[in-house]
């Protein structure tokens, strides 16, 4: 008896270490990714100025001399996430309003699983379902000389952005206090003067979350935007013409560079300035669904 | 009749941060009596029970001054806390039902201590319900989900699980608080039988369910301890004007 | 009849249903035009002979085969470190500044694009650690980015476990971690199983992280080992949609249904398994 619990004692305590230790690598794991994309990404500033990178509109890494000027790919990416934006955000909110304060439960359900089906589909495959579906159209309907444009890839991450912004902003809209509602209906309000003047008020915090995560979404994309943006690395005119974006430039251009060149480091950086972007929209969201609790 | 002093707290000083709990707080505890401790809110019952079963200890801004010893042996420093707190049963005030069947909800902190004979267990589950008079009731639905319990047999069921990993003092945190009439008649009855195994300390905003189940009554006041003394002297010639005041319903 | 209350609720309710029309009918028809041009690909063949010439022959078995190696070694790597980092973080850390930031900063990292974490796993495994372009190197760049998805949903799972359960166990002298075992941990099961299944469907979904960390361009033979490139159906579909010309449509639908089939029947797991436990909770 006495064995059996010591032995359970030594169990308990080598357990317990293992999770300490989880704990601490998972914390150490966090501040590696940050170091190793800093480390990496820090060596391009050696040889070229910081204005030179975040303000050059140049970008011919593999010409000599080369130029890493990224403007034009921020650019290609406020393109492409203002425009998602602007498609996103308005139908977004409108149908997590609709799901969560006007469809009958049943009709709930099946749009919510819908909606979560859409999540789960690979980027990868709703790039290439854009490339065959969407950039022709795009093409055809504006007359274009190609259909991979900032518009194409704006609409698809649009689409792409409604299951995160339509999920958090019904939780949002769900954690209004039933008696808001009741209190307005009582008043002789209709559900809808109810719903836009009680409840849309009373969730925004959380909807500002969901739009804040969105675009985080949006500018973090890299397969479909890669596949039907058409990836010209120059500050475009309007919204239908190529561009590249951040991401996509990674994606594309890491393969063939060459392990400790500029290149290589210069894609890097751009990880950091994607890092520190999706970070900063992190942050905010954060802050908007803690100031709604207190 | 020979008292041995069970629980000894000796000028106990509790503070939470900066904020002070219990203020050189003195009182004993004697072997199978129940001890009942009234008082209004925020007056320290709940911490000084806490205190025994090193409950408080979880806070990190707990801080604890004085010498608190159960059977002599001084439980802030001398003891293991988990053997402690199976040497010291508490019931809370709602009643909380694992989530899992009624027999395994009083087997739970058999089988934790190590006893896997399954004789062993069901013998000791059933004498456990029976003491908390809840046998009769859930004999035949020992495998359905606790949760299914009505609210006075849920609490009855956390009486049986504590006593169940056989206790030597049980410690109540308004146990009735929840409860309807009938559920804390039951509980009472209870409470006065174990008198002749157990050491129970009662903590209650109810001051007619210390007059009626308590061998003696300790008033509690900001923290402090204003008097103790047998139930029956205390809610009939109080020596202290406020514990007067309190029992008579003049504030509290 | 503008001004009507009742007019204007309902044309706000008919532009509401239209807006949740646009984001739910074109998930219907993406389903159904892949599976409509797709499954004519499909065949034994297609699932499990090897590729040939250039891709645009045979099937596509060793990026099946690929794919879910990559996903079992995520799991491997990513759900014991991130439960019990879970554990660590919600039942034994300190509520201290260094607590609060760790916890911050693992819900943000979620958010990191997944094109970011592939250059990390090329900096630090394959670069720097040398285990080159790998399976290995693969599997953990995956872990890592699922590694935030397990410990946010198994942190959610582990609060929503009533703190007066563990009161009660406390109380009869359990140890905390017996606690954990017994009472916590099961009560908690169900948000775990949810959350480990979705961060496997996101691992065997994503590109952007193994583009440079392990999937091969073309590689007709299983891989040999954990150091050994190999091909991943994600990354197979880019190829084939982007970068090799002339190839049958009907071959990238049939992959596109292939990739799908998984990651939805995997989130359809996740779906059920939540159901039958919520069934199961009666209160």
């Amino acid at each position: 008896m006495q064995k059996s619990f010591s032995q359970k004692r030594l169990q308990e305590w080598i357990i317990e270490r293992c999770i300490y230790m989880s704990g601490i690598a998972s914390i150490i794991f966090v501040c590696l990714i940050f170091l190793f994309l800093a480390k990496e990404g820090f060596s391009l500033f050696k040889n070229i100025s910081i204005f030179d990178f975040l303000l050059g509109q140049k970008w011919y890494p593999i010409s000599t001399p080369p130029f890493f000027g990224i403007l034009s790919l921020i650019v290609g990416s406020l393109y492409v996430t203002l425009g998602a934006t602007v498609i996103a955000v308005p139908i977004g909110i409108a149908s997590a309003v609709y799901i969560s304060e006007v469809a009958p439960p049943r009709v709930r359900e099946i749009l919510k699983s819908g909606i979560e089906v859409l999540a789960a589909i690979p980027s990868v495959v709703l790039g290439f379902i854009g490339m065959m579906t969407l950039v022709p159209w795009v093409k055809n309907t504006f007359h274009l000389s190609t259909g991979l444009t900032a518009f194409s890839g704006a609409l698809m991450l649009g689409f792409m952005a409604m299951p995160t912004i339509v999920s958090i902003a019904e939780d949002a809209l769900n954690a209004v206090p039933k008696r808001y509602k009741e209190a307005a209906l009582a008043l002789g309000a209709t559900r809808w003067q109810s719903i836009w003047r009680v409840i849309l008020p009373a969730a925004s915090s959380g909807i500002v979350a969901a739009v804040m995560l969105g675009i985080g979404r949006v500018i973090g994309e890299t397969m479909a935007v890669m596949m039907i943006t058409g990836n010209a690395a120059r500050i475009p005119d309007n919204i239908f013409q190529p561009v590249r974006t951040l991401t996509a430039t990674v994606a594309a251009e890491m393969g063939e560079t060459v392990r400790g060149s500029d290149h290589y480091y210069s894609l890097f950086a751009i990880g950091i300035v994607l890092f520190i972007i999706t970070f900063c929209i992190n942050l905010i969201a954060d802050f908007a669904v803690h100031r709604k609790a207190k | 009749m020979v008292k041995t002093v069970k629980v000894q707290a000796l000028d106990l000083n509790v503070r939470y941060g900066t904020h002070e709990v219990l203020k050189a707080l003195s009182l004993e505890v004697y072997g199978n009596e129940i001890l009942s401790i009234i008082g209004p809110s925020n007056s320290g019952k709940t911490t000084f029970l806490r205190c025994l079963n090193r409950f408080n200890d979880m806070y990190a801004s707990f801080h604890f001054k004085g010498t608190l010893t159960v059977n002599g042996v001084n439980i802030y420093s001398d003891i293991d806390v988990e053997k402690l707190r199976k040497k010291v049963g508490m019931v809370f005030a709602l009643p909380t039902v694992l989530p899992m069947t009624v027999l395994e909800n009083v087997a739970y902190g058999l089988r934790r201590h190590g006893i896997k004979d399954k004789n062993k267990i069901a013998e000791a589950v059933e004498r456990s319900l029976q003491a908390a008079y809840l046998w009769d009731e859930v004999k035949d639905r020992l495998g359905e989900h606790g949760m299914k319990l009505s609210g006075g047999q849920q609490q009855r069921l956390c009486l049986a699980r504590t006593l169940a990993v056989d206790p030597e003092i049980i410690l109540y945190d308004e146990p009735c608080s929840a409860l309807d009439p009938i559920s804390t008649a039951k509980i009472e009855e209870a409470m006065v039988r174990f008198k002749e195994k157990y050491t129970q300390i009662l903590v209650t905003n109810n001051t007619k369910q210390a007059a009626r189940v308590a061998d003696r009554t300790a008033f509690f006041l900001m923290g402090q301890l204003v008097e103790v003394d047998d139930t029956r002297k205390l809610f009939t010639s109080p020596s202290d004007r406020r514990t007067d005041d309190y029992i008579s319903g003049r504030f509290g | 009849m503008i001004k009507n209350p009742y007019f204007r609720e309902r044309i706000a309710f008919t532009l509401l249903f239209i807006a949740t029309a646009i984001v739910v009918l074109p998930v219907i028809c993406i389903l159904f035009f892949i599976v409509k041009e797709g499954w004519h690909a499909i065949s034994w063949e297609f699932l499990s002979q090897m590729p040939r010439k250039g891709m645009r022959e045979g099937g596509i078995f060793p990026a099946i085969v690929g794919t879910l190696y990559l996903v079992f070694g995520t799991l491997v790597f990513a759900l014991p470190l991130g439960i019990l980092s879970a554990i660590y973080l919600s039942e034994y850390a300190k509520d201290n500044f260094l607590t609060r930031m760790v916890k911050l900063a693992i819900i943000n990292l979620a958010g990191v694009p997944s094109v970011v974490y592939g250059l990390f796993g090329l900096g630090i495994f394959v670069v720097f650690l040398k285990f080159g372009s790998s399976l290995l190197a693969g599997s953990m760049t995956l872990a890592i980015m699922v590694l935030p998805i397990i410990i946010t949903t198994t942190r959610e799972a582990l609060d929503s476990v009533p703190q007066s359960f563990r009161q009660v166990s406390y109380s009869l002298g359990v140890s905390k971690w017996d606690t954990i075992r017994h009472v916590v941990l099961p009560h908690a099961l169900p948000g775990i199983l949810t959350g480990m299944i979705l961060a496997v469907s996101r691992a065997a979904g994503e590109t952007a992280p193994i583009l440079f960390t392990v999937a091969a361009f073309y590689l007709p033979r299983l891989p040999k080992s954990i150091f050994d490139q190999a091909m991943a159906l994600p990354y197979h579909l880019y190829v084939i949609s982007t970068q090799v010309p002339n190839i049958k449509l009907e071959v990238r639908y049939g992959t596109a249904l292939v990739l799908l089939m998984i990651v939805l029947s995997l989130n359809l797991i996740a779906i059920i398994v939540r159901a039958h436990f919520r069934k199961k909770r009666k209160w």
